[in-house]
């Protein structure tokens, strides 16, 4: 709200905020009379100001110490403002087209950057240093970090029972794992929305339902989100769960590790996975489109990359960066996570869902 | 109204009047327009009218799906038994914390206000956790059923029926009662006979709010409910923030908006019938202190006991204990000491401590706002003007204020970034986090309107018919007869403002900036992390909302208490 703390900023007083609401409602009036101009009415050209929107969703993090050098170099201020998750973050941009809410954008995921680009709420730009690797969608979308959204396994319930750990999708749908798996609503969640699209890559848009039908058969439980799944059923998140192998992501063995540092009690099932990219662009329609490219470089930037996993939990897009330490031993990604075509989950998404549902709630 | 107060101007010779009732109109209803009323029709707008042309192929397909009237159902039927078992076991909650005194009374009236504030996200899981297979209560269960949902509805709402009718019981002058049971009636036939009816405008008042409350319940439905249950809520919420069916997302927001007007004014009607002047006494001089002999204080002070030991210690104890554990399970101090942190891996970009700055420097100008606003309407309101029209004027605007209550903060907040669209002195109001307490307020105010309303409605108009013979002016009137009792309101009613705001997530997530994020949005994102050192911050911020929320209402109580002494 206010900017009331900011990380760079000073304290806004409560009577600065009640007279900024007064005017808020005299000025909200106004412009629902006129529909008045965009002429810079509102007190010059934003560029000349230098500051510079970033609209994110709100797993958004990274160290303040970056984001001032970053504007000590570029003489731009740096405004954050988040929006909710990544498909609410998308949904936003769209419906805001043609006013935006900011000039750059991070945290489209693959599975809404079609619908972010065929809604057009972001412009072509390039980045001249694009790493190796590191795939642009629609000339306009550009990677900045990844992370692979895995069922994770609870080593020390397997090791204690003496169950082999699962290796496979299709393993989860064996008898001998019958009631051990959680997993989360793909409909509400985003890693559900992703554990689809890994059984639609891994079974076909014809076979996945086949799938999660021998899934519920075998006692599969949904729990609405993430936090819902991991602290209240998952037995490897220590809280009295009692399910042993629960969706989660290939990083989070990487929380789990012993106090000395040498060994995690959780893993992730690598051959479960799906990728999620998240991606960077400059709004079209923007106020500061200079200070909006300005913007994408910097994430791309050797430092920001590096901040990447300590900071927002996801693997860099630049492969050639040093992944921490009990990243490299506990959180390995998946060699071949299983894929699905974005401009294909954007036309199919609600439709994959519906069957889903059909399937898994009758 | 105008006939109406241009005569009463005449006869008492005072132009002002009108003026000052136009101004007491005006405010509030600009203020429900631009922020609520605004949005919420430009984003259904958006969904009906796409591309300019009208597109109306959305209600047959809506309205024609099972499923559309399978959640309309389910809605009505859990908000119908959560309201139900809210007031149910609100009743006797009321009459042991307002009628009967006894030590610790303060701090049990401001506990019974904390499951209100608490995110939804933390109190699902609290109550998964009992109700899952290992939990404490497995054995009931209830895991995904509706009877979870309910419970954890009147977990959070029991509090609004609470106060709400605590509010009038403990001011119910109790010679009315002694003389019924002095001509011999049983205590049952009193309460049924003589104070069930006085109270009546209380309890529907509270019922009519938490009804909205739990039509409106988003995150409790989704975990404890899974995936079998859903309300037109969360229909709305998953259509507009994950499918962006805008399309199927405005003719559910207007169902919405039909079935609960219709069942607003369903609960208009009973009040309506119930309204009477009521002879209220200082509220100190109500309360007996509970004696533990006689059985009828004895029953209810146990049923209150098993209602607050079951319903909130249960849960929130385990959320209480966790918040003092270790990661390596032994007790401590740790997951507090972190609050000042930004979190295992930094899952924060404000630390706690940050965080409840914000949110306490928030409320406080939410709390204002809808004082002011809320306080406004509920004048208005409570007065009968003696034309027809008039009256269903007053009705309806009575009505109006309490639809924000009801319409989802998905559908204002995505309404915000349609409206809001021109920068406002260079500012743009959508990012700039400033709309954070004025959604807040829209939200606050439909609850300061329901606790000061039957209290300003119980006056007898006599007084004021008085005062005016006697030459006062409608100002004077206002100052002498209205202010003094309805302050006696406003420290509860500002209790419950502060606590609407501090709990408050649906709205503020969308409008919140990263580095202004309020104390729910931070715990939200602590939870929403892997690591136990995250989790138990998680709780821990918890348990600081909670001890926030009950040392403001009962600072709020204090505040009551000592302005109300004295008069009358």
């Amino acid at each position: 709200m206010l900017r009331l703390s900011g990380a760079r900023g000073g304290t806004v007083h409560a009577g600065t905020v009640a007279g900024a609401a007064a005017v808020a409602l005299l000025a909200a009036g106004c412009a629902g009379g006129s529909g008045s101009g965009d002429s810079g009415a509102d007190g010059g050209d934003p560029s000349a100001s230098g500051t510079v929107t970033l609209v994110t969703h709100d797993s958004w993090a990274l160290d303040d110490k970056l984001i001032s050098e970053f504007e000590q170099e570029s003489g731009l201020t740096v405004e954050v403002s988040a929006a909710g998750d990544a498909g609410t973050l998308v949904n936003q941009l769209v419906l805001t087209k043609d006013s935006p809410l900011g000039d750059a954008v991070f945290g489209i995921d693959n599975t809404f950057a079609s619908r972010a680009l065929e809604a057009g709420v972001v412009e072509e730009y390039t980045p001249a240093d694009l790493p190796d690797g590191a795939e642009q969608v629609g000339g306009a979308l550009t990677p900045i970090d990844q992370g692979d959204v895995c069922v994770n396994a609870d080593e020390t319930w397997f090791e204690e029972s003496g169950l082999e750990v699962p290796k496979t999708l299709e393993d989860l749908a064996d008898p001998e794992y019958k009631d051990l798996l959680v997993v989360t609503n793909p409909a509400t969640s985003s890693p559900g929305l992703a554990f689809l699209l890994a059984t639609i890559g891994a079974f076909g848009e014809d076979g996945f339902e086949d799938y999660w039908a021998s899934l519920v058969d075998n006692g599969v439980r949904v729990a609405d989100s993430w936090e819902d799944a991991y602290y209240v059923d998952f037995s490897g998140a220590g809280e009295g769960g009692e399910r042993p192998l629960a969706l989660s992501y290939a990083t989070s063995p990487a929380f789990t590790v012993s106090e000395d540092g040498s060994e995690t009690t959780t893993s992730a099932l690598l051959e479960t996975c799906f990728r999620q990219v998240e991606y960077a662009g400059v709004l079209a329609g923007a106020d500061n489109p200079e200070g909006a490219r300005a913007l994408v470089d910097f994430l791309l930037t050797q430092d920001v990359q590096a901040a990447l996993p300590e900071s927002m939990y996801m693997y860099p897009a630049d492969s050639s960066v040093e992944l921490p330490k009990d990243w490299q031993k506990f959180a390995p990604q998946a060699d071949a996570p299983f894929e699905v075509e974005p401009a294909e989950v954007s036309e199919h998404r609600d439709e994959w869902i519906q069957r889903w549902t059909e399937t898994v709630v009758g | 109204m105008d006939r109406d107060s241009s005569r009463l101007s005449l006869r008492l010779g005072l132009k002002p009047a009108g003026l000052l009732w136009g101004t007491a109109v005006a405010v509030p209803l600009g203020f429900l327009m631009i922020f609520f009323a605004w949005p919420v029709a430009a984003l259904v707008a958006r969904g009906l009218v796409p591309d300019g042309v009208l597109d109306l192929t959305g209600f047959t397909e809506v309205l024609s799906s099972p499923r559309t009237w399978r959640l309309v159902g389910l809605t009505l039927t859990q908000a119908v038994l959560g309201t139900a078992f809210s007031v149910l076991l609100g009743l006797p909650l009321a009459y042991l914390l307002y009628r009967r005194s006894f030590p610790g009374r303060t701090l049990v009236r401001g506990l019974v206000t904390v499951p209100f504030v608490l995110p939804a996200v933390v109190v699902g899981v609290a109550f998964r956790t009992l109700f899952a297979p290992g939990g404490t209560l497995g054995f009931l269960g209830l895991e995904e059923s509706l009877a979870g949902i309910v419970v954890a509805l009147v977990f959070f709402n029991v509090s609004v029926v609470v106060r709400t009718v605590g509010g009038l019981w403990e001011r119910l002058d109790p010679r009315t009662e002694q003389a019924a049971a002095s001509l011999g009636a049983s205590p049952v036939r009193v309460f049924r006979t003589v104070t069930l009816p006085s109270l009546a405008p209380a309890i529907s008042s509270a019922a009519s709010v938490v009804f909205l409350f739990c039509a409106t319940a988003f995150g409790v439905v989704l975990v404890l409910g899974g995936v079998r249950y859903g309300t037109i809520e969360t229909e709305i919420w998953t259509r507009t923030t994950q499918f962006l069916d805008l399309r199927a997302a405005s003719v559910l927001s207007i169902l919405q908006l039909v079935v609960i007007s219709a069942a607003l004014a369903v609960s208009a009607r009973a009040r309506r019938r119930r309204e009477a002047a009521l002879r209220l006494v200082p509220s100190r001089g109500a309360a007996r202190p509970l004696s533990w002999r006689t059985p009828a204080d004895l029953t209810v002070a146990l049923v209150g006991a098993a209602i607050v030991g079951g319903l909130m210690v249960l849960p929130l104890a385990g959320l209480v204990a966790r918040s003092f554990r270790e990661p390596d399970g032994s007790w401590g101090l740790g997951n507090y000491v972190a609050l000042g942190t930004a979190g295992e891996r930094n899952a924060l970009v404000v630390t706690v401590w940050e965080a409840t700055a914000t949110s306490l420097r928030i409320a406080l100008v939410a709390t204002v706002l809808s004082l002011v606003v809320g306080g406004l309407v509920a004048l208005v309101v409570s007065r009968r003007p003696r034309a027809a029209g008039a009256r269903r004027a007053v009705g309806i605007l009575d009505g109006l204020f309490m639809l924000p209550l009801g319409v989802s903060a998905v559908t204002v907040g995505f309404g915000f970034l349609i409206t809001m669209d021109q920068p406002v002195l260079g500012v743009d109001l959508r990012t700039s986090g400033l709309l954070v307490p004025v959604a807040q307020a829209v939200v606050a105010v439909p609850l300061v309107v329901r606790t000061v309303l039957p209290v300003l409605r119980a006056i007898d108009p006599r007084l004021r018919e008085v005062a005016a013979v006697l030459g006062s002016g409608p100002g004077r009137v206002l100052r002498t007869v209205d202010l003094p009792i309805a302050l006696r309101s406003v420290g509860l009613a500002t209790g419950f403002a502060f606590a609407v705001s501090l709990g408050e997530f649906g709205a503020t997530s969308f409008l919140a900036r990263p580095d202004g994020a309020t104390l729910p949005v931070v715990i939200f994102r602590l939870i929403g992390r892997p690591g136990a050192e995250n989790y138990g911050m998680a709780l821990a911020a918890s348990v600081v909302l909670a001890a926030l929320t009950a040392t403001v209402m009962m600072v709020a109580e204090r505040l009551r208490d000592e302005r109300a002494g004295g008069e009358f």
